[in-house]
C-alpha cells in the first residue's frame, strides 16, 4: 500500500523535476548559460495560468496556455536584455562572462519575483487543474491530476527528444552543443541557435511552471527552490547531459518522496544533497556528464 | 607599496575614513544602526572579493563561510556562556576550518563544478541548523545573551574600525606579492605552476584568509543583532547580496566591495518607502551596473583616472 503511494506519488515529482531541469540543461549544454532566473520564470507561467483564471476569467486550457506563451517571451527577454549583451560585451573578459551572466540572471530573477509578489502578493496561489477528480490505482486514491501531469510531462519529454534527434533545427541544436565553431563553418548562425534553444526552454520551463502551479502550488517565495533544485538535479546528471538529468531528477525525485513518506517531511531534501555531496567529490562531471 | 601612501586612492580612502568615523557627532542612532551593519556586510564582500577577484575561484556560498562563524559564536556563548571575545575569536577559527574544508573541492573542481559545490555547502549548513533546531534555535534564530555593547556610537566605531583594519589587510594582501601570484594563479594555473609557483599553497592560503575575516565579521554581527538566524547570515539571498555588492562594486578591487556593500544597504533602506518595489528598483540598478559598467563603482572610476 504504502509502496505503490510512493511509486506513483514518486513518479509524478520526478516527471515534473525531470521537465524543469530539462531546458535548464538544455541551454547549459548548448550555449554554457547556467540560467539562475530558472525558478522565477517557472513562477510566473504559473502565476499567469492563475491570474487568467481568477482575474480575466478564462477557461483553464486557455489560461495554461497563456501562462507557457508568457513563460515563453521571459525566457526570450531574458535571452536578448541580459544574456545576449553580456555574451557580446567588450569590456567582459571572456573567463569571467559566467559570472556575470550568472549574476545578471539572478538579479533579473530577483526582478521577476519581486514584481509578482507586487502586483499578485507572496500568497500561494494554485491554478485550478484541467483534470479533476480522484481515481483508483492500485488500491491508491491519486488525483487524476497527479495522472495529467505525470503524463504531459513524458509527452513533452518524449517531443523533445524527436524534434532534437528527427529535426533539421533539433540537429543543429545538437551540433551547436558539440561544437559551436563547427556549426559556424557550415553556415549556420549561432545566434538564431540560440533563440531555438531560448525558446524551447522558455515552453519547456512554462509547462512545468503551469503543472506545478496546478500540482503544488507556486508562491514568489519558490523562486529560490525551484532553481535549486533544477541545479543540483542537472549537476547531479551531469551539466549539459538532457539524459543524465532525467535519470537525475527520477533518482532525487523518488529520494524526497521515500524520505518525506518513511522519515519525516522536514528532512526531504537533506538525503539529496548529501547525494549530491558525495557524487561531487567522487564523480565530480555527474552521472553522465562530459569533462 | 610604498607607492600606495602617494597615490590618490589612498588620500580619498582616509577622508573618507575620517568623515565616517566623526559621524555619530552629527547623525541619528538610527542610521548608525544602518552603517553598522552595513560595514560587517563590506567585509563579507571584501572577503569574497579576495577569492573571486584574485584566486578565480567563484565561491556561491559565502554564507557557509560567514554562517559557521556567526553560529559557533553565537551557540557557544548560549549553550557555555563564555565570554565574547573568546567567542568571536573560536567563531573565526571555526570559519577557518570550514574554509579550508570547502577549499579541497576547490583544488580539484574547476569554474562551475566548484561553485556548485559551494552552493550545496550552504544548503547543508541551512538544513543541519533547521534539524538541529534544540542547539541552533532552528528557523526561529537562536538568542544571543551577551552582546559587545549596547551604546550605538561605540558599535559603529567598533564596526568601521574591524572594516577599515581588514580593508587594509585584505587590499594589503591582494597588492602583495601574494596577490599577484594569485592572480597569476587564478587565471592561468598550468602557467603559473609552470613558473615554479605553488598554486595549492596560495590558493589555500586564499581561502583560510578570506574565511577567518568572513568568520570574524560574522561573529560580530551577532553579537552586534543579539541573534543569529538563518535569514540574517546563513540563506542564499544573503550570499548573493554579498556577490553582487562585490560586483557592483567593482571586482579585483577590495575596496570596491565594501562601497558596494554599503551602498546596497543603504540604498535598500532609502527605498523603504517604495514598500516591495525596493529590491525590485536595488536589483534593477545592480543588473544596469553589471551590464553596462562591468567594472562596477571604483572599477569605473580608477579607469577613468588611469586614462587621464
Amino acid at each position: 500500500m504504502l509502496a505503490f503511494q510512493i511509486l506513483i506519488d514518486g513518479f509524478a515529482i520526478s516527471a515534473l523535476y525531470a521537465l524543469g531541469a530539462t531546458g535548464f540543461t538544455l541551454i547549459f549544454g548548448v550555449s554554457g548559460v547556467l540560467n539562475l532566473s530558472h525558478g522565477a520564470i517557472m513562477v510566473l507561467a504559473a502565476v499567469a495560468a492563475w491570474a487568467a483564471a481568477s482575474v480575466l476569467h478564462l477557461d483553464t486550457y486557455l489560461g495554461a496556455l497563456l501562462g507557457v506563451a508568457v513563460a515563453l517571451v521571459a525566457a526570450l527577454l531574458t535571452y536578448f536584455a541580459v544574456v545576449q549583451p553580456i555574451q557580446k560585451s567588450r569590456r567582459i573578459p571572456n573567463e569571467e562572462k559566467e559570472i556575470f551572466v550568472l549574476t545578471g540572471t539572478l538579479l533579473w530573477g530577483i526582478m521577476i519575483q519581486e514584481l509578482i509578489a507586487y502586483f499578485f502578493t507572496n500568497n500561494a496561489k494554485t491554478v485550478l487543474p484541467i483534470v479533476e477528480g480522484v481515481v483508483d490505482i492500485l488500491g491508491v486514491r491519486t488525483p487524476r491530476n497527479e495522472i495529467f501531469t505525470a503524463l504531459v510531462c513524458c509527452l513533452v519529454i518524449g517531443l523533445l527528444w524527436l524534434l532534437v534527434n528527427r529535426t533539421r533545427t533539433g540537429k543543429a541544436v545538437l551540433a551547436a552543443s558539440m561544437n559551436p565553431r563547427g556549426v559556424t563553418l557550415l553556415g549556420l548562425e549561432l545566434t538564431n541557435i540560440y533563440i531555438v534553444v531560448w525558446a524551447i526552454y522558455g515552453i519547456l520551463a512554462g509547462i512545468a511552471g503551469v503543472l506545478l502551479g496546478m500540482f503544488l502550488g507556486v508562491s514568489s517565495y519558490s523562486v529560490g527552490p525551484l532553481t535549486a533544485s533544477a541545479f543540483s538535479i542537472v549537476v547531479l546528471g551531469g551539466l549539459g547531459s538532457v539524459s543524465g538529468s532525467l535519470i537525475a531528477a527520477f533518482v532525487v525525485g523518488y529520494l524526497e518522496t521515500l524520505t518525506a513518506y518513511l522519515i519525516s517531511p522536514a528532512y526531504r531534501t537533506i538525503p539529496a544533497l548529501l547525494l549530491l555531496v558525495v557524487v561531487m567529490y567522487i564523480r565530480p562531471q555527474g552521472l553522465l556528464g562530459r569533462r | 607599496m610604498a607607492g600606495f601612501f602617494k597615490s590618490r586612492l589612498f588620500f580619498v580612502s582616509l577622508l573618507v575614513v575620517i568623515v565616517a568615523a566623526t559621524l555619530p557627532l552629527y547623525v541619528s542612532g538610527y542610521i548608525l544602526g544602518l552603517l553598522t551593519v552595513a560595514y560587517y556586510f563590506g567585509v563579507f564582500a571584501m572577503s569574497w572579493d579576495l577569492l573571486f577577484g584574485f584566486a578565480g575561484e567563484v565561491n556561491f556560498g559565502p554564507t557557509f563561510l560567514i554562517g559557521v562563524g556567526a553560529y559557533t559564536a553565537g551557540i557557544l556563548n548560549n549553550e557555555y556562556g563564555w565570554s565574547v571575545y573568546l567567542c568571536i575569536v573560536l567563531g573565526a577559527l571555526a570559519s577557518v576550518v570550514a574554509g579550508f574544508v570547502l577549499a579541497l573541492p576547490a583544488l580539484r573542481l574547476r569554474g562551475p563544478y566548484f561553485g556548485l559545490t559551494t552552493l550545496v555547502a550552504v544548503l547543508m549548513l541551512q538544513n543541519f541548523i533547521v534539524v538541529f533546531a534544540d542547539l541552533t534555535g532552528g528557523e526561529i534564530g537562536l538568542t544571543i545573551p551577551d552582546v559587545i555593547t549596547i551604546d550605538a556610537n561605540a558599535n559603529y566605531w567598533i564596526a568601521l574600525g574591524f572594516m577599515v583594519v581588514s580593508a587594509a589587510i585584505l587590499y594589503g594582501l591582494s597588492q602583495s606579492p601574494i596577490g599577484l601570484v594569485l592572480q597569476a594563479s587564478g587565471q592561468d594555473p598550468v602557467q603559473a605552476g609552470a613558473l615554479g609557483f605553488n598554486i595549492v599553497k596560495h590558493k589555500l592560503a586564499a581561502f583560510i584568509v578570506s574565511a577567518f575575516f568572513s568568520g570574524l565579521s560574522g561573529a560580530l554581527l551577532v553579537f552586534y543583532f543579539g541573534t543569529a538566524s538563518v535569514g540574517t547570515v546563513v540563506d542564499v539571498a544573503v550570499g548573493v547580496n554579498v556577490i553582487v555588492a562585490a560586483v557592483l562594486g567593482g571586482r579585483r578591487t577590495v575596496l570596491g566591495a565594501a562601497l558596494g556593500a554599503i551602498f546596497l544597504i543603504v540604498a535598500g533602506e532609502f527605498l523603504r518607502p517604495t514598500g516591495e518595489l525596493a529590491t525590485f528598483i536595488v536589483s534593477a540598478v545592480a543588473l544596469l551596473v553589471v551590464l553596462f559598467f562591468p567594472g562596477g563603482f571604483l572599477g569605473a572610476a580608477l579607469s577613468r583616472e588611469a586614462r587621464s
